[in-house]
């Protein structure tokens, strides 16, 4: 796919990636085979019946093709960008044998890109939600997982309110995910499309404190879905950690994403980065940041990692960008130590590591070299090392279980300890991808559905007891 | 959007507003705080909830002017919106028992003492109240406190209203004859700091309220991070209410700053707009 150049690219914040033209469009897709028993269909978290839009896309029936998509995958635009295709559904493809198979990911976005050009939504000619049967769900956190559930139950005839806690709905994919990689746009036409559905949207409404789990069944809502993500930023716990210019991950993200600090001045929320500026991690989120420190006009930006790049849980195309990009990498290390002047960062220390033997994540463990040490000089430092589920909502559900980790403990359907209340994505695995929390709020919709038909069964056999 | 339904000037850089926001005024307890964002290009910014009606569902704001977002609210007028409101935000007041309070506010501060003066009062309590300000034009809100206890102190910086000098004088006075069982203090960091070192000495736990800067206030970013007894706690969700003797002022000053360099552009810029309008 065509890119902008990286001497262009670090002086913007626009999209990197500039997608398909129909001529590649086509030639891509009269690649597929249309196995009849597609092993894509079964790589994908969501099940989209891939050879039947790329089919279409072969048609030239773009919108249709969206259409099909839309079936299983509410937000097209959205993964077309974002998902690890060349774990899912490209790895099962059976080109992939042969070395190259069908751009899958390329093709969703570019049939999600024709539809929002033409404003030809499918869901507008052809609406397949079912009739409003006014049962309330409440859905908390309008991430992908949020924004899923709630689209597939509005689709089933449910009357469904999402709450955010934020101003903006999009959940990480606003605040985390920088323009860069998914324009704002995009996110906003996405949920419009959840809206027209009939989902209803309430934002800046904190569940535990602006209003609790038991108002809401006060207000008639008879099931819960959670997907509140992974909103707790995970510090080293080193020296030195609350010294001016160190961020997390998610300060520094949220202030240029959702705030729009990299428009400072026109925008009222600031973001500062100096010219050195050093990022620990090796995941997207450590991607991103380290992109967008570059964008800021940071001189030097150096990732971090304590494994090597092999061990590096970003995508390969977020790694590749990273290096184009001139981010230097400083692998097999890891900071132990963080040294300031007048309150504010100015040098990380840091040991090199060895490789060992692996550990329960199956990555070999990183041991540090005695007399490594060594210093790097820095203005910024973020930290991009995980995050954890925010206690802040969970805590005001005493009954409701938690792993050891805190996560909610939820079955393969979403079903928690308590009826009624489901949970998905990131909130009940810990930090992963935006599909894998869709294919998860699509199984509590299904389950949210059953239970609502049997609660109500039951309801009408009490009733006809009396 | 949140209608601004009235606005009164408390002091020249002061004012009260009385704002829509229906879910929080149901559910606030005294301490607690709201996100204001004023339009959306503004800043999210914490300001304590000071009154609230539940029936008109409004809740009180006071605050100073003193950067951009601040002087920018200050020009509202009553029916003006407000673009968004979240809360309310952090933990209730750990005031929970009756007893022999002494509370003490200054400047600002002094709005965010009084809906806690009013429930401890509520609870009970046997109140003191230590109030002050650069100068008695810019004392706020002393009928109100008068009205919950007839010892009320007040000092000025410049002497011209009250005892000239700081709260700590006052304070120290009151701590050498007699027994308290709780302080709390809110107002400027230098004067909370001071008045913990105060209370130290007396061995009077002292709770105070700090005014971090805060991005979504959910414990999502960790911008308010402040050290307590040895342990990063965020203002946002752990407090804003602390055990006033275990908080490390110089870290918390220090981190205060991060963004006076770009608050001090953007109030520059902010003026000059403003100037260039009124020609």
């Amino acid at each position: 796919m065509r890119k902008q150049p990286p001497e262009e690219r670090i002086k913007n914040f626009n999209e990197v990636a500039l997608g398909l033209s129909e001529r590649e469009t086509l030639d891509e897709a009269k690649g597929c085979l249309g196995c009849k028993k597609a092993n894509c269909v079964k790589g994908c978290p969501v099940e989209i019946d891939i050879p039947a839009f790329i089919g279409l896309v072969k048609e030239k029936r773009y919108v249709e093709a969206a259409e099909k998509i839309k079936e299983k995958n509410n937000l097209p635009a959205i993964c077309g960008r974002v998902c690890p295709q060349e774990d899912q559904c490209e790895k099962a493809c059976v080109l992939f044998k042969k070395g190259r198979p069908i751009k899958i990911g390329y093709l969703e976005r570019f049939v999600a890109a024709r539809e929002m050009e033409k404003g030809e939504r499918a869901e507008t000619k052809k609406r397949k939600t079912a009739e409003n049967n006014g049962k309330k769900v409440a859905v908390i956190g309008s991430g992908p997982a949020g924004l899923t559930c709630s689209a597939d139950l509005a689709k089933m005839g449910y009357d469904v309110t999402v709450f955010e806690s934020l101003h903006k709905p999009g959940g990480v994919l606003v605040y985390g995910i920088p323009e860069f990689r998914l324009p704002k746009e995009i996110v906003r036409y996405e949920v419009e499309y959840v809206r027209s559905l009939g989902v209803k949207t309430e934002t800046n409404v904190i569940i535990g404190r602006t209003a609790t789990l038991d108002d809401l069944r006060r207000e008639g809502f008879r099931a819960f879905f959670v997907g509140s993500g992974a909103g707790l930023p995970y510090f080293m716990g080193i020296e030195g950690e609350n010294l001016n210019g160190v961020y997390s991950a998610n300060e520094f993200l949220t202030r240029i994403n959702l705030m729009k600090a990299y428009l400072f001045s026109r925008y009222d929320t600031p973001v500062t980065v100096g010219s050195r500026v050093g990022v620990i991690g090796g995941g997207n989120v450590a991607m991103d940041s380290a992109r967008c420190a570059k964008r800021l006009g940071a001189k030097e930006v150096i990732i971090i990692y304590r494994r090597t790049e092999k061990e590096m849980p970003a995508r390969c195309e977020e790694i590749e960008n990273a290096k184009e990009e001139g981010i230097r990498f400083e692998l097999l290390t890891n900071p132990t130590r963080l040294l300031g002047k007048d309150g504010w960062i100015k040098e990380a220390e840091c040991v090199r590591n060895s490789l060992g033997e692996p550990d329960a994540s199956g990555r070999r463990r990183p041991l540090p070299i005695e007399g490594s040490e060594f210093k790097i000089g820095l203005d910024t430092l973020v930290c991009a090392i995980g995050q954890g589920p925010n206690p802040l909502l969970l805590s005001t559900i005493p009954d409701l279980r938690l792993t050891k980790r805190g996560n909610i403990e939820a079955d393969e359907d979403g079903a928690t300890s308590i009826p009624g209340v489901f949970a998905g994505g990131d909130i009940v695995t810990g930090a992963a991808t935006v599909i894998s929390a869709m294919g998860a709020a699509k199984k509590s919709a299904r389950a949210i559905n059953r239970y609502l038909k049997d609660s109500s069964l039951r309801g009408a056999k009490r009733r006809s007891n009396l | 959007m949140h209608r601004i339904i009235s606005k009164e000037k408390l002091n020249p850089v002061i004012h009260k507003m009385i704002i829509e926001a229906p879910r929080a005024a149901q559910r606030v307890r005294p301490g607690q705080f709201v996100i204001i964002m004023i339009d959306e290009k503004g800043e999210r910014i914490p300001l304590t909830i000071c009154g609230h009606d539940k029936d008109k569902g409004t809740i009180t704001i006071i605050f100073q002017e003193a950067g951009k977002t601040t002087k920018k609210l200050a020009r509202l007028k009553e029916g003006d919106t407000l673009l968004n409101t979240a809360g309310p935000l952090g933990r209730p007041t750990m005031v929970t028992k009756t007893g022999k309070i002494v509370l003490i506010g200054g400047g600002v501060g002094i709005a965010e003492l009084l809906p806690i003066a009013q429930f401890a009062k509520e609870l009970g309590g046997d109140l003191t109240i230590i109030i002050g300000a650069r100068s008695g034009d810019l004392l706020i809100l002393e009928d109100e406190l008068r009205r919950l206890t007839e010892r009320v102190y007040v000092t000025t910086d410049d002497g011209s209203y009250g005892e000239k000098g700081v709260v700590t004088q006052p304070l120290k006075r009151l701590l050498e004859k007699e027994k308290f069982s709780l302080a709390y203090c809110v107002g400027p960091d230098i004067m909370m700091k001071h008045v913990c070192l105060t209370t130290k000495e007396a061995n009077l736990k002292t709770i105070v309220s700090l005014d971090a800067n805060m991005v979504d206030a959910t414990g999502m970013c960790g911008t308010c991070r402040v050290m307590v007894g040895g342990e990063t706690k965020f203002s946002c969700v752990d407090g804003p209410e602390f055990d006033g003797h275990q908080v490390d002022f110089t870290e918390f000053m220090a981190r205060q700053k991060r963004f006076e360099r770009e608050e001090r552009i953007a109030l520059e810029n902010f003026e000059k707009e403003c100037r260039c309008k009124k020609r």
